[in-house]
């Protein structure tokens, strides 16, 4: 819970920045100079950038020269999926935007019920074809499904295609590893990993080179042109370094997101928890409610203090619905009552004890609950 | 002990008395939610987006927002409320924007901005409303409701030029006992100044002007956009009988129109032309002089009675206005089976236009309306 009463469970849109990252960020301020410049001054910012670079690598076990940082997972997703015009694209029906469109005219590998993708269709999709660049996330942002990922490598491995794992909602809830993955290429971003907005990076595996979407000077070893953001990389080089912690705490967090999803269906049965039947993060719940839309009970939980959200917020607050529940095949009327309710490292009992008394009681002025 | 009755007449205090006002981005609304806020109420402001901004302006891509939702945002923030934009593109888009086009096709005269009211915002919001947990739902409108012996009242707003009751006439019963109009008792300029006192920036914001997605006026193109191809050319004839030219489309004309109708006078013949009815099966456009234009009965259909207890076949006197700009004229009013009404015009009416609302008043009081099916001389 906030110090100003309020309850935070939205930690998939971006997870409140941890007290050792704001430190780290504060003691940075007072860094002078430009990480390219020859003289002393240069050379500390340097120092502190690549620090930070051997730190988010070493998150997903890469080679600290592999790791490029960017603006964040968006321009990650954009230089994995458009940094190889001689492949052709193939992603996921649940990727995040970024990546559906970076590559719009892509196939797309369709998912089940509980929102696993069918390893089946994209061995089709890529039979027969050029060289390939299939995209497949670790985490899915809504549902907190895990993806077949290390599988759809190796399926994609022996057609010739590389792999790209936007991996933004899977850092500091599951171990990570390049290899063990079979990723060639991995999107992290610091904000949801409480670090500070607006920086992210795309790891490369070995002998894996995308073309460069920005250019201008020989920054981040050419793949990346643009002075490095230096607060912002010291901060996901100080989340990165605490992610370890976060997933030392993933069986906590998922007993409580479990105690709350099962108080909310006992409580209210006709909601159920989307992609329940897959293995999933534990920090996740897709809470649908059918009969009420999700953009009424996001205000709804808002006026009473709870930030949860629905679907994925557009810039004017305006919610669409989910692409993802709908490739999981629900209809408009069930993909439009989710919720999603996320937590993280500092979330507690009484959070989620205060979500479900809102939730409960809206859903019985609702007339959805006993 | 029950508190008494505060502005918005709930026997608790303003506090604990939620209100979603609909804000527009205008100055109306604007000063509707920052009187309520100094009021004490839990006031939430919700904007709705109601049509893509990007196509209307003929710029497609630009995400969600246009300008008026910006403005109201800026609003609630500055007056210190919580605010929420709803997507209500493809109801709109449906119950307004699709009834308009056909409506406009069947050589009648829509008035969305009713239809929107009757459809989407006293009905979508209205009930968004009361799932939030508020007990009322308050516009800018300039109108007025007053507590009556049977529940809610509809009366004309205090400034004449301001009045928007026409626009209101569809409003049920139940809706009206949750809206709430708080500018109903003010002028314009009092509302501006009200606004300036906030310290809103939409102060000076220039009124909106005619159909919001229709922003260049040009209703026609916008009926060709949603229904290509059906806009069909066919004759302008005489109500004589003679073929006087030939039109591209009924679309482009309303009855009761007498400019623009592109046959020139005819010579010989002294008096103006005015179209005199649209047959939009045989694609005719129907002309002849003002006289012809004269109706003593007016047939209504889709009727909203929020008046006395009427019988069927019972006559009631009443004043009618049949167009926004008309001022009210002596009728007698009849409810027949079903939910039509015959209305009978003490002095004949002239331009009665199908498709128009046709709202029934005594005195100030709104006592119902309905859309104008049909007229006879």
């Amino acid at each position: 819970m906030g110090s100003d009463g309020r309850v935070y469970l939205d930690y998939n849109a971006s997870a409140p920045l941890k007290p050792g990252v704001k430190a780290a960020v504060v003691a940075a301020l007072d860094l002078v100079g430009n990480p390219s410049s020859v003289h002393g001054h240069g050379r500390a910012v340097r120092r502190a950038v690549e620090d930070a670079r051997a730190k988010v690598a070493a998150l997903a076990g890469a080679a600290p020269t592999r790791a490029v940082f960017t603006a964040g997972g968006t321009e990650a997703n954009n230089l994995a999926l458009r940094g190889f015009p001689g492949r052709r694209p193939i992603v996921s029906a649940v990727e995040h935007d970024s990546v559906l469109a970076a590559v719009p005219d892509a196939p797309r590998i369709p998912v089940d019920s509980q929102g696993r993708a069918d390893l089946d269709a994209l061995e089709r999709l890529l039979a027969g074809g050029g060289p390939a660049l299939v995209s497949l996330m670790l985490v899915n942002n809504e549902t907190g499904v895990i993806q077949p990922v290390a599988e759809a490598a190796r399926i994609a491995h022996a057609h010739g295609a590389l792999l790209h794992c936007d991996a933004v909602q899977a850092a500091g809830r599951l171990p990570l590893a390049l290899a063990d993955l079979g990723a060639d290429l991995l999107t992290l971003s610091a904000h949801k990993i409480g670090g500070p907005a607006g920086v992210g990076a795309l790891l490369l595996g070995e002998g894996v080179e995308p073309e460069p979407l920005l250019r201008g000077g020989g920054q981040e070893r050419r793949r990346r042109a643009g002075t490095e953001n230096l607060l912002g990389i010291v901060g996901f080089g100080a989340a990165a370094a605490l992610a370890a912690e976060d997933v030392a705490a993933a069986p906590d967090r998922a007993a409580l997101r479990d105690s709350l999803e099962m108080r909310a269906l006992d409580a209210v049965p006709v909601a159920r928890v989307m992609g329940a039947g897959a293995a999933r993060v534990g920090t996740v719940s897709c809470l649908a409610l059918p009969g009420a839309s999700g953009e009424t009970q996001v205000m709804a939980l808002d006026l009473a203090g709870i930030a949860v959200s629905a679907g994925s917020a557009c810039s004017s607050g305006k919610v669409k619905a989910s692409h993802v529940l709908r490739a999981m095949g629900a209809d408009d009327s069930l993909a439009g009552s989710a919720l999603r309710i996320s937590l993280g490292w500092g979330s507690t009992a009484e959070d989620v004890g205060r979500f479900l008394a809102a939730w409960i009681a809206m859903a019985r002025r609702l007339g959805l609950a006993q | 002990m029950n508190s008494p009755l505060n502005s918005l007449g709930f026997s608790k205090p303003a506090k604990d008395t939620r209100v979603v006002v609909a804000m527009s981005g205008g100055v109306d609304s604007s000063v509707t939610a920052a009187l309520l806020r100094e009021e004490g109420y839990d006031v939430v402001g919700v904007t709705l987006q109601l049509y893509d901004h990007g196509l209307a302006v003929q710029k497609p891509g630009a995400c969600c927002a246009g300008q008026d939702i910006y403005d109201a945002r800026q609003v609630a923030d500055r007056i210190g409320i919580p605010h929420y934009v709803l997507d209500y593109e493809s109801r709109f888009g449906q119950d307004v924007i699709d009834d308009f086009a056909d409506t406009y096709l069947r050589g009648e005269t829509p008035i969305p901005c009713v239809r929107c009211n009757q459809r989407v915002k006293f009905r979508d919001l209205l009930n968004t409303a009361r799932d939030l947990g508020a007990e009322a739902l308050a516009t800018g409108h300039y109108v007025r409701r007053l507590g009556g012996e049977r529940g809610a009242e509809l009366h004309r707003a205090v400034d004449p030029a301001r009045d928007q009751s026409y626009f209101l006439f569809a409003t049920t019963q139940e809706q009206l006992d949750f809206l709430r109009f708080p500018l109903g008792g003010l002028t314009k300029p009092e509302t501006r100044a009200l606004a300036e006192r906030y310290g809103l920036e939409v102060a000076a914001k220039p009124d909106s002007q005619d159909i919001c997605f229709v922003p260049d006026g040009s209703y026609a193109d916008v009926v060709a956009k949603l229904r290509p191809g059906a806009i069909e050319p066919g004759e302008i004839v005489h109500v004589d009988g003679r073929v006087l030219g030939r039109h591209e489309g009924i679309v482009h004309y309303t009855v009761g129109q007498r400019k623009g109708l592109g046959i020139g006078g005819i010579k010989g013949e002294g008096e103006p032309l005015f179209v005199i009815g649209l047959d939009a099966p045989a694609r005719r456009v129907v002309v002849g002089p003002r006289r012809q234009l004269a109706r003593a009965r007016v047939l209504v259909r889709e009727v909203n009675w929020l008046g006395p207890a009427l019988d069927a076949g019972e006559e009631l006197a009443v004043e009618v206005k049949l167009r926004s700009a008309q001022p009210p004229a002596a009728a007698t009013l009849r409810l027949t089976d079903g939910d039509g009404a015959v209305v009978t015009l003490a002095e004949p009416q002239y331009g009665v236009a199908p498709g128009q609302a046709c709202v029934v008043y005594r005195g100030d009081r709104v006592l119902g309306g309905g859309w104008i099916a049909g007229a006879e001389a």
